[in-house]
């Protein structure tokens, strides 16, 4: 018990003393339940009122062949990757201003950890995103 | 008795206000304001214009997840896979995705936009949907994102009232996944809160 405790503590210790833009380990599973948030519009295979996730790491915003993106979305120099979705998870018209996605964000940065971690996991299977 | 309610209602006489403070109106002011040698009021009245845009576009994506609601809805009622009482659930409420789009198609009309129509084609994952309990499932995934997609618009909009109606909605859309999830066989509220 007095052990847990103490690696609890080393835990927290670490995350309070990382820089405030850096990012912090992810747990998939956690990202998964959190994903649920995104599905009024979005899948992994397949375009709906948001693109489609699969293939998301390395894909240029606004970047899936035949989607109706915003201006904004389509202009936006942006390559997705860990740090870039973590900016625009947290404030994506802050970030993109003039995106249709209008959501306010999640401001919990482990929270956003979490569903990055899942996305990057998800987003490349070739179950839900075969080739 | 339950009464029904147009959440928008508020906005019969605003929304027009808004409308011609936001388009026409605010840029012929904005002129004015930056020919007089006013930048700091002309850069305000480009913002009212501003805030009718983001609202415009946060009220078109809502209506875009609506009209893909209303799909979804069909797909399950014509499944085949639904047996009565819950059948005349999902044709409810396919019928409180359709007023929801309604109202907000004429608000964005009211607000000098252009409303997004609904697609002649949407996918869904109809391979999986062999059950009852698998339409349910997919049902309750899209209501249960719903309340999460209405819950971070709210904050976005410059127009309190249009955040309020929002919430309106967004109120309609936590019952579904409720009453889908108890459908289910789950706990109807998991949780105190949501996000």
């Amino acid at each position: 018990m007095k052990h847990r405790a103490a690696t609890a503590v080393l835990v927290l210790a670490a995350l309070v003393s990382l820089p405030a833009g850096a990012i912090v380990p992810g747990d998939p599973v956690r990202g998964e339940a959190i994903y649920a948030r995104c599905q009024a519009c979005h899948a992994l295979g397949y375009d709906r009122t948001g693109p489609k996730h699969c293939g998301l790491f390395g894909r240029r915003a606004g970047g899936v062949p035949g989607f109706r993106y915003s201006p904004a979305m389509a202009q936006a120099d942006v390559v997705w990757d860990a740090n870039t979705l973590d900016r625009f998870l947290a404030n994506p018209t802050g970030m993109i201003p003039g995106t249709a996605m209008g959501y306010a964000g999640i401001a919990d940065r482990q929270e956003r950890a979490d569903l990055i971690a899942w996305l990057r996991q998800a987003s490349a299977s070739p179950i839900e995103c075969p080739p | 008795m339950i009464v029904r309610i147009n959440p928008f209602s508020a906005l019969q006489d605003l929304g027009r206000r808004r409308f011609l403070a936001g388009t026409g109106a605010t840029l012929s002011a904005a002129a004015v304001a930056l020919m007089a040698g006013r930048p700091a009021l002309a850069a305000g009245q480009g913002s009212k214009h501003d805030d009718l845009e983001t609202d415009v576009r946060i009220l078109n994506t809502a209506l875009g997840a609506e009209l893909e609601a209303i799909a979804a809805y069909a797909v399950g009622a014509g499944s085949g896979l639904l047996q009565k009482p819950v059948l005349d659930l999902a044709v409810q409420f396919q019928g409180h995705h359709k007023e929801h789009a309604a109202v907000l198609a004429k608000t964005i009309r009211k607000l000098g936009g252009t409303p997004v129509e609904a697609r002649e084609h949407y996918q869904f994952p109809t391979d999986g949907l062999k059950t009852q309990n698998d339409v349910l499932g997919f049902a309750a995934g899209l209501e249960r994102g719903a309340v999460s997609a209405y819950l971070g618009a709210v904050p976005l909009f410059r127009g309190r009232e249009l955040a309020s109606a929002a919430a309106s909605i967004l109120g309609d859309e936590a019952m579904h996944w409720a009453i889908l999830r108890q459908a289910l066989g789950q706990d109807p509220v998991p949780t105190a809160f949501m996000s």
